[in-house]
């Protein structure tokens, strides 16, 4: 197979998601930032003809999806795995309504937990909201899977889920282009039996439904997306996504039956593929959620007793899951020093946990972002972290549940982005039934965690045009908060001095930590002063290697090198600033007492 | 001509990985092959170990490599390069860029960089081709061009000539850091070509 230019492009999963979206017509799409989602609505919004947005949270983005389809055209939803347990409240119900325009509803999920708090698997969904599946292998099928969503949606009236996987997202591949099909007129057409979902016409819907679900079952029978690959050997297999691409390595040759629609299954395509073949072994990552389904049809396979159910899986595990006495003798893994990710040199954040990590005997309730980094030491000042907007809610439990105890200790620290996510409505009930908790908002004006995406406070919206920017402080004065602060990281001892003292009032307070994050191409071109340091002023104190600044790193002497260097022999080390790597922030200067850390301006 | 291979690259955060296996992907797809990349996004990216799985062959369904059948690591990093030991086999090459970034740990002052972590690799008959690809970069006068020095480096490992390279460097990099890159391709190359 050669790469012919003309026709092929090289794409990751999510372009080629935003290429077979726009081919397929789509007009409006929302979506919040997500890994392994993110670069879908960040492409979709190059493409003329579309409208992409990001919305504030999941829900939100959901819920402006089903409006485009109300009105006619085609809509997409984005987010990743989590963010469709925020938008399962209108997912559910949109399986009722149906739509007008067809409707696509992504959603990546990120088996390995390699950017994500949990890995559940979101086929589950499919069979609680009683919706139609697609699961593509590789960027190339989801391409062409996209347009098979659009139509099969309009087709069914169903709204239709769409699932990738890390290993399908960010992979890249050779994918074919097409062309842009003709899109439908918007318009307003008042169907009330069908969008208002009283219980009245609900209880229509929820029959109706069922009705949907079963010309959705009789089509995956004969769908393309479903195919049995000829084979020879006793072992037949079943999988999907990207699975598949691991059953093709491991096993070349063998008969495979491919779910391209993992829901609703093609029982007859099943039934027909178990009885031509000896054994029937189901390959999927996480949840035995084919096996199940297909066991419930009364066929015996195999399927988890074999494949582990949890974290990614390759080629390699499935091959020496399946035979055993295929393991190769491998090097065995060194022991080396782990390279966690760390908050950048000059981060915002880094001050504001500093300050934190040096209060005695508070919690600290996380949330979600590059903050949460801050829970690594040394600055490990973090105690809890949940889900989005949790840092609020589960601060103004801990506050009930300690009463008097907790007064002065309990402390929310929480994004711009996830503030904006779903820490208004958390705040809302903290001030309402008067919590004593303070709220941290870490306010580095961007959605910095997934690559920097705009939100409704950093005053540009997807296409980077000026946008209204969200006030922080009117907003938690318009909530109730009495008292709202202000104050900028990079002065720790500053930063301190309000903490200590907001932290320990009786009331709910909200304090802003407000710097932009460094790698805003603003603030990288932006001249920064340099911080160097005068190594014969450094008394190996330690003071600044506590902030786990990637610019600074400890070097320690012996005492015969201490003293050859003219530090005292007990001196055990100095710390040095990397002038390629300081970003100018200014943190250390403040926290050294011994004048080894000099500012020198940009030239 | 190999006719399939796999190439890990390993780094920290940061470091142009994910141009350096781009070029290699186009490379390989102008020599005629099928190719599959996956990368990891995301949390990886603040400076933590960071890596690219690239297959090549006829047809390439998985994209990710197995343990044990690296055919050649590209090490942004001395230890990212030991720390991928379990993909290798004993026939794999190394190219390792000799740099060392120190991992937070021992950036504190809590662990020590362990100093002769290549032998590790040497002492199982590994092949290591350690290049410092900054001073590479230095001569050529960008030290951003450091990641396609190590293209330059690990590009004699395969069979795909040096001018598809090239080509793919003046389709897919920017005008102004083309000829730069160029340069600092074919250093990399050249400084592993004196070396065999
Ligand atoms: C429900 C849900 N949606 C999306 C995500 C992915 N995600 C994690 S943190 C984050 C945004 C963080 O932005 P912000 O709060 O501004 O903090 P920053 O990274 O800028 O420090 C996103 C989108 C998630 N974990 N859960």
């Amino acid at each position: 197979m050669s790469f012919d230019s003309d026709n092929n492009l090289w794409l990751s999963g999510n372009e080629a998601i935003a290429l077979g979206a726009w081919e397929a017509g789509v007009q409006v799409a929302s979506g919040y930032p997500g890994t392994p989602s993110t670069e879908i609505m960040g492409n979709l919004a190059r493409y003329e003809g579309v409208y992409a947005e990001w919305a504030p949270n999941e829900k939100v983005g959901l819920e402006v999806a089903i409006g485009a389809s109300f009105a006619g055209v085609r809509a997409l939803a984005t987010m990743k795995h989590v963010g469709l347990n925020v938008a399962a409240d209108p997912l559910f119900t949109a399986a009722y309504t149906g739509g007008r325009g067809g409707l696509v509803v992504l959603t990546a999920d990120d088996p390995q937990m390699h950017s994500s708090q949990n890995e559940q698997d979101n086929r589950n969904y499919a069979f609680a909201a009683k919706l139609p599946m697609f699961e593509p292998s590789d960027p190339a099928e989801a391409r062409e899977m996209m347009a098979s969503a659009f139509a099969l949606s309009e087709e069914l009236d169903l709204p239709v889920l769409f699932r990738t996987t890390t290993r399908v997202a960010h992979v890249k591949g050779v994918v074919r282009k097409g062309e842009r099909r003709q899109v439908a007129a918007a318009s307003i057409e008042k169907m009330p039996a069908k969008f208002v979902m009283l219980p009245g016409n609900a209880r229509v819907r929820r029959a109706d439904l069922e009705e949907r679900m079963r010309r959705a079952r009789e089509r995956a029978e004969t769908l393309a997306e479903n195919r049995v690959e000829e084979g020879s050997g006793r072992r037949g297999f079943i999988t999907a996504g990207t699975s598949y691409n691991y059953v093709k390595e491991a096993f070349p040759g063998a008969p495979v039956l491919k779910l391209g629609m993992v829901w609703p299954l093609p029982e007859k395509m099943i039934r027909a593929f178990a009885d031509s073949v000896e054994e029937l072994i189901v390959v999927e990552e996480l949840d035995p959620f084919l096996e199940n389904h297909i066991r419930a049809m009364g066929i015996d396979c195999r399927g988890k007793d074999l494949i582990p159910g949890q974290g990614e899986l390759n080629s390699y595990i499935v091959r020496t899951a399946i035979e055993p006495e295929s393991r190769r003798e491998l090097f065995a893994p060194l022991d080396l020093p782990m390279r966690p990710p760390n908050m950048c040199a000059g981060c915002p954040h880094r001050g504001l946990f500093y300050c934190l990590s040096r209060m005695k005997d508070i919690f600290v309730s996380g949330d979600i972002g590059c903050y949460t980094l801050g829970f690594l030491p040394p600055l490990s000042a973090m105690d809890s972290c949940v889900c989005m907007g949790a840092s609020v809610t589960v601060a103004h439990g801990m506050d009930k549940a300690l009463g008097r105890e907790g007064s002065g200790r309990i402390v929310a620290v929480l994004g711009d982005s996830t503030f904006m996510h779903s820490g208004i409505t958390g705040l809302l009930n903290a001030v309402y039934n008067e919590s004593h908790a303070t709220v941290i908002i870490l306010d580095n004006r961007i959605t910095a965690m997934t690559g920097h995406q705009q939100n409704p406070a950093s005053g540009r919206n997807i296409r980077g045009e000026p946008a209204h920017a969200i006030d922080f402080e009117q907003l938690c004065h318009a909530l109730g908060v009495r008292r709202v602060s202000v104050v900028n990281p990079h002065r720790i001892n500053e930063t301190r001095k309000v903490l200590a003292e907001e932290i320990g009032r009786d009331e709910t307070t909200v304090i802003i930590s407000r710097a932009p994050c460094v790698l805003l191409p603003e603030e990288v071109r932006r001249k920064k002063p340099l911080y160097v340091t005068e190594l014969s002023n450094c008394t190996g104190c330690r003071a600044c290697i506590g902030l786990g600044c990637p610019a600074i790193s400890w070097h320690p002497l012996t005492a015969s090198e201490a003293v050859a260097r003219g530090y005292r022999e007990k001196q055990k080390g100095y710390a040095e600033i990397s002038a390629v790597q300081c970003n100018g922030c200014g943190q250390c200067a403040e926290l050294c007492t011994f004048e080894a850390i000099t500012r020198k301006e940009a030239d | 001509m190999q006719q399939s291979g796999n190439i890990l690259f390993s780094g920290v955060g940061g470091q142009g990985i994910l141009l350096a296996s781009e070029l290699t992907a186009h490379a390989q797809l102008a020599a005629g092959f099928d190719v599959k990349k996956s990368e990891v996004h995301g949390m990886a990216q603040r400076g933590g170990s960071v890596e690219a799985h690239l297959r090549y062959g006829e047809r390439v369904y998985s994209p990710l490599i197995e343990p044990g059948t690296a055919d050649i690591l590209v090490a942004f990093e001395t230890l990212e390069a030991a720390r991928y030991l379990p993909y290798l086999h004993e026939n794999s090459a190394v190219v390792v860029n000799t740099m060392q970034i120190m991992p937070p740990a021992v950036a504190t002052g809590a662990m020590r960089y362990p100093g002769d972590v290549l032998d590790e690799l040497t002492g199982r008959g590994i092949r290591v081709i350690a290049v410092d690809a900054f001073e590479i970069a230095r001569e050529v006068g960008e030290l951003r061009t450091a990641n396609v020095a190590m293209v330059g480096a690990m590009s004699i490992f395969l069979a795909v000539s040096p001018g598809v390279f090239l080509d793919v460097i003046d389709r897919k990099v920017k005008e102004r850091f083309r000829e730069v890159n160029k340069r600092a391709f074919e250093a990399g190359r050249a400084r592993v070509q004196a070396m065999q």
